[in-house]
C-alpha cells in the first residue's frame, strides 16, 4: 500500500514541478491527437453530414460499414496502418512509420468512423427540417448545409469529443505504428505501459492521474453539452 | 401595388405531381399581385404539397410553372434559387435557429449575402415596425408557440419577398396569438404588398382575412374563387359541404 | 528480398480486406476493444498436466523474462516437469527488471532471469533463495545488409558500439529495463559513450521482438539474444554484424522467492522446479534444444 502512496506523492511532485519528461510525453499525446482530432473533424463532420441529410434506406450499407469501424479495436486499426507504412508496404517509400505522424493517421483512421457516424445520427434527427427550413428561406445547398452543421452543433461537438477521449487514451495503435520511441513517439498511454513494465509507478502513475482528468474534463464537457442540447430540444 | 405590371405574378398550368401515386393536380391557377389566398380543405387533400409546389421545393412532375412571367423548366437549379429567393414558405412546424432573434430574422438576409451593415438597418426597422423588440435578444430555440410563429413570419419577410407562403400559421395558438399573427399577415399586405398563400383547416379564419379562396379535395383544386362566393350559395356543391361541416360523400 | 515484399503486399492487402469485410458483416455487433498490446503474456500449459482433480489445483508462477518464453524453451523444458512432478508451470513473461519486481512483490514462486548482478544483490538483500547459474546464452549484433557501419572490421563488442556513435547509424535500444536493455547499457558506458536522446539513438521501450522489427523497419543495428535473431530472422532485413565476444555472453540463474518475507509463495513447488532445472536431465534437455538448427542455451555457468 504504502508503494501506491509513495507513486502518488511523486506523482503529484511531478505534476506540480513540470517534469520535463512528463511534459515532453503529455505535449505530444496532446500534439498528436488533437491534429488527428482535427483531420477527422473535418472528413468526418462533411461526410456524416452528407449522409445524415440523405434517407437512412439509401445508405443502408454505408451505415453498417461505418458503425462497425466505429468500434475497430485500434490493435487492427494499428496493424493496418502499419502494414501500410511498413517498409514493404504500399507507402513504405514515404518513411512514416515509427513518426508522430504515422501516430496521427493512425488515430485519424481510429476518430473519422466515430466522428462520422456521431454526426450521421445527430443530423439525421433534424437535418432535413433545418435544410428545408434553410432553403424555404433562400439558402443555396453550401449555405444550407453549413446552416445544418452549425444548428447540429453540440452533436457534432459530442461526436468531436467522443473522438478526442478514444484516441487520446489508445495504446495498440499508437505502440504499433510509433513505436513508443523516447523523445519522439513516446505518448502517456504507451509510457505508462512502458513505466508499469519496468516496474517504475511514479511517472506511470503520474501519467495516469492526467489521462484520468483529461478523461473526467472530456466527458463533463460532453454530459453539459447533452444535457444543455436536451433542456431546449423541440 | 403602384407598379404598371399587371401579369398574374404566379401562373401554374397541367401541374402534377407524383410520388408514388399522383398526389397532386393542378390543371390551371394563377395568383394575382397584393392579394391574400385562403388554402383549405380536408386534411391529406394536398394543400401542404400545393405549397411545397409553389416554393419549387419539391418540383412539379410535369405542366407549365411561370413566375413574374418567366416560365421555369424543372432541373435548373440556378433558376429554381432565383425563384425561390423571391418567396419565402412558413412550415406548419416551425424551426427557430438556436440562435438569437435577431440572427433568425437575418438568415434570409445573410443567404442572399445583404451587406452586414444593411442587415442591422434592415432587421432593425423590421423589429421596431412588428414591435418585437423585446425579443430580439432571445434565443430562437427558447420562445413560447405563438412568440416563435410571429419570429418565424418575420424571418420570412425580412428580405421582402413578393410571394408568402403560410402553411397553418396559427395551429395550436390561443386566441390572442392568434389575433397578432393574423394582424402580421394583414400588415403585410396592406404595407408591404406581399402577397400571401395561407393553408388553414379553420374556414372562418379564411373567411376573416382572405381575399381569395382555394378549395383543394383529394388532390384536386374543386374552387378557387372570391371569399364572398365561396361563402355564399353560389359555390360548389363540394365546396359548400365542407364549409358548412357536411361533408357528403 | 523481392520475394519477401510481394508477400508482404499480398498480406497487407489481404490483412485491410479481411479487417473491412469481416467487421462488416458483423454488422454492429462489433467488439468493444480490447485492452491494448502488452508484452507480458500469461502462458497457460499446452495441454491438462495430469488427470486427477486434486493436482489440477497445484500451480506455481514463473516470472521470466521475454527471451526464455519468445524462444520456445519454456514450452519444451515445462511440460516434462508437469509430467514428473504434476505442478502446473505458468508462466509471466516480463522484462528483467518488471520480473525482479514481481519476484520481490511476492506475486510469483520461482525466478528464471538473466542480470547475475541484480540478481546476487536481491538475494544478499532476502528477497530471493538458493539460486543457482543454470545456463547461458550469447549476445550478438544485428545489422542492414553490408553492414554500413563497419561492425565487422571492428571486432569486438566495444569498437563496435564506437563505430556505431561515429557513423551515427541507427540503433534501436530496448529501453525497457530489462537484463537485455541493462547488459547493453552496461557495454555502452564500458565503451565511454553516454547514448541519450539522440536522432541515431532510439530507446522504444518493447520486447526483443519489437526491437528487431524496428530495427529492420529503420535499417538500424540493435544487440539481441541470439535466440530471438534465429526464431525471427526469415522476417527481418538484418544480418549478424558482430558475435563472439565474450562480453556478449549472457548468465540466467534459476532462484525462489523467499518464502520468510512472503509466506504465501509456494516455496515447496518452487524448489522442485529450482532442482529439475539444476538436475543432469533438465540440463541436458536445455543443451539439447534448438530452433531452425541452432543451439540457443547453453547448459550451467558460462561466464570467466
Amino acid at each position: 500500500m504504502s508503494r501506491i502512496g509513495e507513486g502518488i506523492l511523486e506523482a503529484l511532485r511531478m505534476i506540480v514541478s513540470l517534469d520535463p519528461d512528463l511534459i515532453r510525453i503529455v505535449g505530444l499525446s496532446l500534439w498528436v491527437s488533437l491534429s488527428a482530432i482535427l483531420i477527422a473533424t473535418i472528413l468526418g463532420v462533411s461526410l456524416g453530414t452528407w449522409l445524415g441529410l440523405k434517407s437512412e434506406k439509401k445508405t443502408r450499407l454505408i451505415n453498417k460499414v461505418i458503425f462497425t469501424l466505429m468500434g475497430m479495436p485500434p490493435v487492427v486499426a494499428g496493424l493496418i496502418i502499419y502494414l501500410i507504412l511498413s517498409r514493404q508496404g504500399p507507402l513504405g517509400v514515404l518513411g512514416l512509420l515509427y513518426t508522430p505522424r504515422a501516430m496521427i493517421i493512425a488515430q485519424v483512421f481510429l476518430a473519422f468512423p466515430i466522428i462520422t457516424g456521431l454526426t450521421m445520427v445527430g443530423i439525421r434527427a433534424k437535418g432535413q427540417v433545418i435544410e428545408e427550413t434553410a432553403r424555404s428561406l433562400g439558402a443555396d445547398s453550401r449555405f444550407a448545409a453549413w446552416t445544418v452543421v452549425k444548428e447540429s452543433r453540440i452533436a457534432i461537438l459530442g461526436a468531436v469529443i467522443t473522438g478526442f477521449g478514444r484516441v487520446v487514451a489508445e495504446v495498440g495503435a499508437v505502440m504499433m505504428v510509433g513505436g513508443n520511441i523516447d523523445g519522439r513517439t513516446r505518448v502517456m498511454t504507451t509510457a505508462i505501459v512502458l513505466e508499469t513494465r519496468k516496474g517504475n509507478f511514479e511517472l506511470a502513475i503520474g501519467l495516469g492521474l492526467i489521462l484520468l482528468s483529461l478523461s473526467f474534463f472530456v466527458n463533463s464537457v460532453l454530459y453539459s453539452i447533452q444535457k444543455g442540447g436536451d433542456v431546449h430540444d423541440g | 401595388m403602384s407598379m404598371t405590371d399587371n401579369r398574374p405574378l404566379l401562373e401554374m398550368t397541367g401541374i402534377n405531381k407524383v410520388f408514388h401515386k399522383e398526389v397532386l393536380r393542378i390543371e390551371s391557377l394563377s395568383l394575382d399581385k397584393g392579394l391574400i389566398y385562403g388554402v383549405i380543405g380536408p386534411s391529406g387533400a394536398g394543400k401542404s404539397t400545393l405549397l411545397r409546389i409553389i416554393n419549387l421545393l419539391t418540383p412539379p412532375t410535369r405542366g407549365t410553372y411561370r413566375f413574374m412571367g418567366e416560365a421555369f423548366e424543372n432541373g435548373n437549379d440556378r433558376e429554381r434559387l432565383r425563384i425561390q429567393r423571391e418567396m419565402a414558405l412558413v412550415f406548419q412546424r416551425t424551426l427557430l435557429f438556436r440562435e438569437s432573434v435577431r440572427h433568425n430574422i437575418a438568415y434570409g438576409l445573410k443567404a442572399r449575402r445583404v451587406p452586414r451593415k444593411d442587415i442591422e438597418k434592415r432587421v432593425d426597422e423590421l423589429l421596431a415596425y412588428l414591435g418585437m423588440e423585446g425579443l430580439a435578444h432571445r434565443r430562437g430555440d427558447t420562445l413560447s408557440g405563438g412568440e416563435a410563429q410571429r419570429v418565424a413570419i418575420a424571418r420570412a419577410v425580412a428580405f421582402e419577398p413578393k410571394l408568402l407562403l403560410l402553411d397553418e400559421p396559427t395551429a395550436n395558438l390561443d386566441p390572442r396569438n392568434i389575433a397578432l399573427i393574423e394582424d402580421m399577415i394583414l400588415s403585410m399586405k396592406r404595407d408591404k404588398g406581399i402577397t400571401v398563400v395561407m393553408v388553414t383547416h379553420n374556414v372562418f379564419q379564411a373567411k376573416r382575412i382572405a381575399d381569395e379562396v382555394i378549395f383543394i379535395d383529394e388532390g384536386r383544386i374543386v374552387e378557387t374563387g372570391p371569399v364572398e362566393r365561396v361563402f355564399s350559395s353560389e359555390a360548389h356543391v363540394k365546396t359548400r359541404a365542407y364549409v358548412e361541416g357536411r361533408m357528403i360523400y | 528480398m523481392a520475394r519477401k515484399q510481394a508477400r508482404m503486399k499480398g498480406l497487407t492487402l489481404l490483412v485491410v480486406l479481411l479487417a473491412v469485410f469481416s467487421l462488416t458483416f458483423m454488422g454492429c455487433t462489433a467488439p468493444t476493444s480490447p485492452p491494448a498490446a502488452e508484452s507480458t503474456t500469461v502462458e497457460e500449459p499446452a495441454e491438462e498436466p495430469a488427470t486427477e482433480a486434486e493436482e489440477t489445483d497445484d500451480f506455481i508462477i514463473l516470472a521470466t523474462t521475454t527471451s526464455t518464453y519468445d524462444s520456445g524453451l519454456l514450452d519444451y523444458l515445462n511440460p516434462v516437469f508437469t509430467e514428473k512432478t504434476g505442478i502446473e508451470v505458468r508462466v509471466v513473461s516480463q522484462g528483467t527488471g518488471a520480473a525482479l519486481e514481481t519476484g520481490k512483490r511476492g506475486d510469483a514462486d520461482v525466478l528464471l532471469v538473466h542480470d547475475r548482478v541484480s540478481e546476487l544483490a536481491l538475494v544478499e538483500e532476502g528477497a530471493f533463495v538458493n539460486r543457482s547459474d543454470v545456463m547461458y546464452n550469447d549476445f550478438i549484433f544485428v545489422g542492414p545488409e553490408g553492414d554500413p557501419s563497419g561492425l565487422k572490421e571492428a571486432g569486438d563488442a566495444l569498437a563496435g558500439l564506437k563505430a556505431i556513435h561515429e557513423a551515427k547509424s541507427g540503433f534501436v535500444s530496448r529501453g525497457d529495463d530489462s537484463g537485455t536493455h541493462r547488459m547493453e547499457l552496461r557495454l555502452w558506458e564500458a565503451a565511454g559513450i553516454e547514448p541519450g536522446l539522440e536522432e541515431w539513438y532510439l530507446s522504444i521501450g518493447q520486447g526483443m521482438g519489437d526491437t528487431l522489427n524496428m530495427a529492420s523497419e529503420v535499417q538500424g543495428y540493435a544487440m539481441t539474444d541470439r535466440g530471438t535473431y534465429v526464431a525471427m530472422k526469415d522476417n527481418l532485413d538484418l544480418v549478424i554484424a558482430l558475435e563472439g565476444d565474450a562480453r556478449l555472453f549472457n548468465q540466467y540463474g534459476v532462484m525462489a522467492v523467499n518464502q520468510e518475507i512472503h509466506p504465501g509463495v509456494k516455496y515447496e513447488q518452487a524448489m522442485q522446479y529450482v532442482d529439475f532445472l539444476m538436475s543432469q536431465e533438465g540440463q541436458n534437455l536445455i543443451g539439447s534444444y534448438q530452433v531452425n538448427g541452432e543451439t540457443l542455451f547453453f547448459p550451467g555457468f558460462g561466464l570467466e
